[in-house]
């Protein structure tokens, strides 16, 4: 078990990095305390892979350190490490069988047999593998087979890491809950620092502790599921949490205050520095949006039923605004006006939150 | 145009896929099937599409029996999960392909291969080979050449299974509105009861090689015919317990009951099975909810719900409510059941009072 | 109501005429040669299962089955691990891989009787570059007058011929390794042996069984390039089977006899490769 530290990562995959895109990681700096549960989320080609590869020693980073307990151990080889990782396709090897898959990481290292033997059945209990143990891995199905991929980082009791990269791909939906309930159980039982990368906010919000919400190639915020939901530090964790994500809208600031098409709009927090930005938005989740007696004037394009609510969009003035409503509600056909909640409304400079004291 | 099953069974071996099924379904709006892996949604559409062959029964496209013919000659387009497309052509020619089989004239197709590539912001990749394409891409070609052929019949098999949910959303807002208006019968298959739902039209939910029920999909998920329909049509999992009905009270267990108000009001006392969504049993009550003291066992967060699947009486419940919800896993918890929201089934499973 | 088509049958009827006129007419024609005897003019007269028993109690078949035997043992057991081994040492990404293969493939794509006269020309010990070569080094060697000269070439030319069909089809089976088994067991801290034993050797068993049966089946009935370097000399040191059957049917004209010996030499072929297959996908079946 360790605590991980990165320090001015940076990597690309080119032999002569010059322009900014040229970086698949562009500056990573982050403390993870030992034991704990984070998760790298971000769509495909964030660099979320490349950061787990780094960790994991599989890609060497072009820049930077990256140090276990405070070691630097950039230079070493993944099997000095002592980490483990699980992949998105289950590997196990297809001659032995599920003992001897989960055997097969602590006999490499020369644990003696009787240690073996009660670590592997130690894990196996833990996994419900215990019935299997006798069988050929490779007649097991995708999540029985995924479980002794994780069987086998869990099985060493050196492990610093553990790391899954999108561990949940292959399995059938209706069984993913269950192995998302247990992997977060095994981090409870087992206390090693674990750290998911996915693309699925459901999957790194239930699993982690801490997430990492990553995009192309810089991290964009790090908070509890909490913090990202109700205070994204950029329009991308807005958008790209949540479903439907945060409505963003065009706005002016001036006089201290937000307006957007010209009508005030109260923000939460004062709004920090925004002089020299490019751009400004306020961003407001859909849930804190409401239609009102007076606001901003909107025309309602389309209604969806999602069962439990509707999603109702709108425009204004150009922008697209999507609201939640509850199915019994009246919608306003037409014109209508949309008051956005002060305390859950804010403003965004450049994608990033214009708060008071500044980034 | 209309798409008709008759009759139609599925054996393979001693295994029957598919269940006599009779189903009539038309160019209005999305024909969502709808149930879990191995449910029979693919054979389903094999069988539209003619890769496989009825056991017995009829396939009528138009009135016109087109049991047995191949698929080359039925006019029908589908799309699979996996991003399939030819891989050493370009987006042009992959899109193009379907109408150079059809031997359309040059000018022709390109003037449909770019107005299909604009409606699907294909058009600055249409040089590029699949390959170089992102999955969401990837798969907008895919349905780009469905959409070029002008079939009759489309068919969609989860065809946004494998990518990233953000761009699910994105493609799943826009599928409606792309085959709206093409005189075809669309038929898309799905695991997730909330694609049927935001796709509209109608559901025909499927579980174990039957269809359960069939109708307009707000219909099917509020009016479910029976607690099977139910099962499929909620995610996460409807809550289903039983419940005794005496002297004008649904009693669930010892302590906890609340009054039969509504359809159930009307219906003979005795046992029924009750089914509560999810979204039904939140942490916070209102006015007359109904209490359950519970004790958290798993909790899931998504973006913007939360869901707790807790312990009640050594039965396990579900609750999803909005916002996130940080729960403590194994602590004692109060839940309460929004009544208005519950469906009462028979002792054979069919829908009594919703 | 049964509403199973049945037109598709149709639609097979011209691979049965195509397999009857290629197969089956041809065997069933020697099935009526190997059971008559014949004296040219039509002539045939009954003779049952006399050839049969003649060519099982022949010491001519018997020599020729264990040359053929051990000759195929030989190269399978050069062949196939020579193939694996310079599959693993092939790159698998890079500029070198398209080079690679075209020099691999080369040797596939020279007609075999070209083979058998590069050979020959090239053992020969007065003017070939190896016969020379040998020669030189101090050993005593001419192949057309050493039986051990004479194997030794054969083989060499076989190895030389064909040890790149194992190493495509090997290689073929590497990269389509996914790169995580390799991550997966540098991380379990698997050592080069253990990768190839548990990792790189199962995933290229499919292969590998049909490199094997291909290369028996392939060196079992090998004729053209033996026929071109040796004649199946000198003596009858490496007069393999088929070479004996053309030997008894065109140099004798026996056909009764040649014919009895081709289906035992086919059913030999036939057992063998069979009880290959069956050995290496047996645990497939478990």
């Amino acid at each position: 078990m360790a605590e991980i530290g990165l320090k001015a990562l940076r990597h690309s995959y080119l032999p002569d990095p010059s322009a900014e895109e040229d970086w698949a990681l562009r500056r990573i700096d982050l403390d993870w305390s030992d034991g704990g549960a984070y998760a790298l989320l971000g769509p495909s080609g964030c660099g979320k892979t490349t950061l787990l590869n780094i960790i994991s020693g599989l890609v060497t980073p072009t820049e930077g350190q990256v140090l276990f307990d405070g070691r630097d151990v950039t230079a070493l080889a993944p099997d000095q490490r002592n980490i483990a990782q699980v992949f998105q396709f289950p590997v196990i090897y297809d001659t032995m069988t599920v003992y001897n898959n989960l055997a097969f990481p602590l006999r490499n290292r020369g644990v003696d047999e009787g240690r073996v033997d009660a670590r592997v059945r130690e894990i196996a209990e833990m996994l419900e593998l215990s019935d299997m143990l006798d069988q050929r891995a490779a007649n097991l199905s995708a999540d029985g087979k995924q479980k002794i991929s994780m069987g086998r980082g869990l099985v060493r009791e050196d492990v610093n890491v553990i790391m899954f990269d999108e561990p949940l791909t292959v399995i059938d939906p209706h069984l993913k809950w269950k192995l998302r309930s247990k992997l977060k159980e095994l981090h409870q039982r087992v206390k090693v620092t674990m750290i998911y990368v996915t693309h699925d906010q459901t999957e790194a919000l239930t699993f982690a502790d801490q997430v990492v919400v990553m995009q192309e190639g810089d991290v964009v915020q790090i908070g509890t599921p909490v913090d990202l939901f109700e205070r994204p530090a950029h329009t991308f964790v807005g958008h790209f949490i949540g479903s439907p994500g945060m409505n963003v809208l065009p706005c002016e600031v001036r006089d201290g205050g937000a307006f957007v098409n010209g009508i005030h709009v109260p923000v939460a927090e004062g709004i920090g520095q925004t002089a020299d930005a490019k751009t400004l938005e306020v961003g407001v989740r859909p849930e804190f949006v409401r239609f009102a007696e007076s606001g901003i004037p909107a025309r309602v394009v389309k209604v969806a039923d999602t069962g439990r609510h509707r999603i109702v969009e709108a425009e204004a003035g150009g922008a697209r605004v999507h609201l939640l409503a509850p199915v019994d509600a009246a919608i306003p056909e037409g014109e209508a006006h949309l008051a956005f909640d002060p305390e859950r409304t804010r403003v965004y400079a450049d994608g990033w939150l214009a708060e008071a004291s500044g980034r | 145009m209309t798409l008709e099953l008759k009759n139609v069974v599925k054996r393979v071996g001693a295994e029957t896929h598919i269940h006599e099924t009779s189903l009539r379904l038309a160019e209005t709006g999305f024909n969502v099937l709808l149930g879990a892996t191995g449910a029979g949604k693919t054979t389903l559409i094999k069988l539209m599409a003619g890769l496989e062959q009825p056991t017995s029964g009829q396939i009528l496209f138009n009135g016109e029996d087109v049991t047995g013919m191949s698929p080359q000659r039925r006019n029908v387009s589908l799309v699979h999960q996996f991003f399939i497309n030819y891989p050493n052509m370009t987006v042009f020619e992959n899109i193009a392909s379907p109408l150079r089989v059809a031997r359309v004239s040059a000018a022709e197709i390109r003037r449909r291969v770019g107005e299909t590539a604009d409606l699907l912001k294909l058009t600055p990749m249409l040089g590029r080979r699949p390959s170089e394409l992102s999955g969401g891409q990837q798969q907008r070609t895919a349905l780009a050449r469905a959409i070029v052929k002008d079939s009759g019949l489309v068919l969609l098999d989860e065809p946004l299974a494998n990518l990233d949910y953000k761009l699910r959303e994105e493609l799943r807002d826009q599928l409606p509105q792309l085959f709206a208006d093409r005189g075809a019968v669309v038929v898309y298959a799905t695991s997730e009861p909330s694609e049927a739902l935001l796709l509209g039209g109608h559901t025909a939910t499927m579980s174990k090689g039957r269809i359960t029920q069939f109708g307009e999909t707000p219909v099917a998920y509020r009016q479910p015919r029976n607690l099977e329909t139910a099962e499929v049509f909620s995610d996460p999992p409807i809550n289903a317990a039983p419940v005794a009905k005496r002297d004008g009270r649904i009693h669930l267990d010892e302590g906890v009951d609340w009054s039969a108000t509504g359809a159930i009001a009307g219906a003979p006392d005795g046992d029924y099975t009750v089914g509560v969504r999810p979204h039904f049993v939140t942490p916070h009550g209102g006015e007359g909810a109904v209490r359950l003291k519970g004790r958290v066992l798993v909790t899931e967060l998504s973006g913007s719900e939360s869901v707790a699947h807790f312990d009640m009486g050594g039965r396990t419940w579900v609750a999803q409510s909005h916002g996130v919800h940080p729960y403590q896993v194994g602590a004692g918890h109060d839940f309460f059941i929004d009544t208005s929201g519950c469906l009462y089934f028979g002792a054979d499973g069919a829908l009594v009072a919703a | 109501m049964k509403t199973e088509n049945q037109k598709a049958w149709f639609l097979v009827l011209p691979v049965i005429a195509l397999v009857a006129f290629n197969a089956l007419v041809p065997l069933m024609t020697v099935v009526n040669y190997s059971v008559q005897e014949t004296f040219g003019n039509n002539i045939f007269l009954w003779s049952g299962v006399r050839w049969f028993e003649e060519i099982l109690a022949s010491e001519r078949f018997h020599a020729a089955l264990t040359r053929q035997l051990i000759f195929t043992a030989t190269i399978l057991a050069i062949e196939i691990p020579l193939g694996v081994a310079i599959a693993l040492a092939m790159p698998r990404k890079g500029p070198w891989v398209p080079v690679c293969l075209v020099l691999m493939a080369l040797p596939l794509l020279i007609p075999w009787n070209v083979v058998g006269s590069m050979w020959n020309i090239f053992a020969l010990p007065d003017i070939g570059l190896l016969g020379k070569g040998i020669n030189a080094l101090g050993i005593d060697y001419n192949y057309t007058q050493q039986p051990v000269a004479a194997w030794f070439t054969v083989i060499l030319m076989d190895v030389w011929h064909w040890t790149s069909l194992v190493v495509l089809l090997a290689y073929a089976g590497l990269i389509s390794i996914p790169d995580a088994y390799y991550q997966a067991a540098r991380i379990d801290g698997a050592r080069p042996w253990a990768v190839f034993r548990h990792i790189q050797l199962p995933k290229m068993k499919k292969v590998l069984t049909i490199a094997v049966l291909l290369r028996f089946m392939d060196s079992f009935m090998i004729y053209t390039e033996p026929s071109v370097l040796t004649g199946g000399g000198p003596g009858n040191s490496t007069t393999f089977l088929s070479i004996d059957l053309v030997k008894i049917a065109l140099g004798q004209f026996d056909l009764g006899p040649a014919a009895a010996m081709s289906l035992i030499y086919f059913l030999i072929t036939l057992l063998v490769s069979w009880v290959f297959y069956t050995l290496m996908t047996k645990d497939e079946a478990e």
